[in-house]
């Protein structure tokens, strides 16, 4: 049975919208997706029947508050693959990484070398750099190749007996490339290397089995998830998170406190001091189970089938130029692309006259777009829920903006 | 659709390239970023022995806001020492609707914008780039 696009975008409300008269084509899914009707219940149901703190409270409202955000802990691990306590609630995908950079980061010794790469994300370069400056690491970058992938081939040259931690985008937030794990693995544990994944792109299009991929960490965002923002997940092997000092100190993550020394919670507690984000933390569990329950076969033909909708319609406008795989192999549905002579913030206000929604600059890679000297692409980010219509609505736009811009 | 921002008068400003450019010997170059969303403005001037604007010229990396701000500064900068700017500053502020008053040429052109709160800080990088240039 064919994808039912219709059927999934029934369960996004805002998909139905007029605003200023305009229907809404949203293809900015790669900075925040649209959130379904079953997240809403879920963060709604927790608001009006179950509202309180967790952990530490005995009354009832308080049970089903705790009861219910550890049971989204359990939607999140399903999701990944993994053991429920094995699963850190964070403030976002970024806040997961910071994590890792301070409490793994504080583990390190001067000397010590992290490799990324030049695709990265800010979220995946800058706490590196904070922690460079702290703890006297060195930084090493992988090189990109000219369709947009992360170049593996220089990976032996930068990977030395220093090398502690590898950390990369699964998928590209500019060109939608997917990383060959496997290979990073590989290649990393032949020097005893671990390998921390952002994986606020890739997340969004279906459960992984993170035991399979064979890394050590992996973090995504809620809000790029279809679920709520303000929530985040850190997934790292127990006997790391184990070893590693808590990121933030206060309550809930301590053993045993005294005036003169504090014991810490083991993990996932340690990692989660104060009270968390527990209605967020519900939303996306709730997302996780809705990605669990879609036809992932079936929604990642159909988005590969609108990737290659929008990029038969660019080929056919004049002065447009893909930045990434050209394939479908391998890749994600973000695609980047330039307009000759007008810059990618005004194609997307002028697509946004179209009711279509894109997201145009850097895109946080600003070191990507200095290594190919771009002032910045304009990004189509798809969803299952996208469509024919959304994609021959930015197909219009464009065309329309090189018309009229240059 | 709704094509409100891109009016005629903004696409000539940006299209006219008004100094656009580079100066040889300035007295001074500056070069001023928007970190939200990357537009970046290289901005050359010669004062004369005054503190006036002898001569300007720009590089414009981003959007057609900016790039019709910078033309749009060009054309009326010589002359004017850093109180001139100023006024020219203003000028823009209350086109934007960020100051209340009535706008003149060239920066009435970018009334438009008033309605797009995110894309103000686009027309506002050049004259903040000549604001350093005349510290």
């Amino acid at each position: 049975m064919s994808f039912d696009v219709a059927a999934v975008r029934g369960q996004f409300p805002i998909l139905s919208e007029i605003i200023d008269g305009l229907p809404v084509h949203y293809l900015d899914n790669g900075a925040s997706a649209q959130t379904p009707l079953a997240v809403i219940d879920a963060v709604r149901h927790y608001e009006t029947t179950g509202r309180a703190n967790v952990l530490r409270g005995v009354h009832r409202l308080a049970e089903r508050a705790t009861e219910s955000y550890e049971n989204a802990r359990a939607q999140v691990a399903t999701f990944l693959g993994v053991p429920t306590m094995e699963i850190v609630f964070t403030g976002g995908c970024t806040a997961a990484i910071n994590l890792v950079a301070y409490s793994y980061g504080s583990l390190l010794k001067p000397g010590d070398r992290i490799l990324l790469s030049e695709i990265e994300h800010h979220s995946n370069i800058v706490p590196w750099q904070l922690l460079r400056s702290r703890a006297g690491i060195e930084l090493d970058m992988l090189p990109v190749t000219t369709d947009g992938r992360i170049d593996l081939e220089a990976l032996p040259r930068l990977l030395t007996p220093r090398t502690k931690l590898v950390s990369l985008a699964h998928v590209s937030n500019v060109t939608g490339a997917l990383l060959d794990v496997r290979a990073v693995v590989e290649a990393a544990k032949s020097v005893g290397a671990r390998v921390m994944l952002d994986g606020a792109q890739r997340a969004p299009h279906g459960p992984l089995d993170l035991p399979s991929l064979g890394v050590d960490f992996y973090a995504f965002a809620g809000h790029k998830a279809y679920g709520p923002n303000g929530i985040g997940v850190l997934w790292g092997r127990p006997e790391l998170l184990d070893a590693m000092p808590p990121f933030m100190g206060g309550g809930s993550m301590i053993g045993r406190v005294t005036l003169a020394e504090t014991t810490w919670a083991p993990s996932p507690r340690r990692f989660e001091a104060g009270t968390p984000a527990i209605g967020p933390a519900i939303g996306l569990g709730a997302a996780c189970a809705w990605m669990q329950a879609l036809d992932w076969t079936g929604a990642h033909d159909h988005e590969m089938a609108l990737v290659q909708r929008l990029m038969d319609g660019l080929q056919k406008i004049d002065g447009t130029q893909i930045f990434g795989p050209a394939s479908l192999q391998n890749r994600y549905p973000v695609v980047s692309f330039m307009l000759d002579g007008v810059h990618p913030h005004d194609v997307a206000q002028t697509l946004d006259s179209f009711g279509v929604a894109v997201r145009a600059g850097h895109h946080c890679a600003q070191p990507l777009m200095d290594r190919f000297d771009l002032d910045g692409t304009t990004r189509v980010s798809m969803a299952p829920y996208n469509d024919n219509s959304d994609i021959d609505a930015l197909l219009a736009g464009v065309a329309h903006a090189a018309k009229t811009l240059r | 659709m709704n094509d409100q921002l891109y009016q005629e008068r903004i696409v000539a400003l940006a299209k006219a390239k008004t100094g656009a450019g580079k100066l040889e010997n300035p007295t001074k170059t500056v070069r001023r970023d928007n970190p939200l969303c990357g537009d970046r403005v290289i901005v050359d001037v010669k004062l004369d022995g005054e503190g006036r604007i002898a001569e300007i010229a720009h590089q414009v990396r981003g959007c057609l806001l900016c790039q019709a701000s910078a033309s749009a500064l060009s054309a009326v900068a010589v002359g004017r020492d850093a109180t001139g700017i100023a006024e020219l500053r203003h000028d823009a502020e209350r086109a934007l609707g960020r100051e209340p008053g009535e706008t003149h040429e060239p920066f009435s052109a970018f009334a438009p914008v008033a309605a797009h709160k995110s894309r103000q800080d686009c027309v506002l990088l050049p004259l903040e780039a000549l604001k350093d240039a005349l510290a």
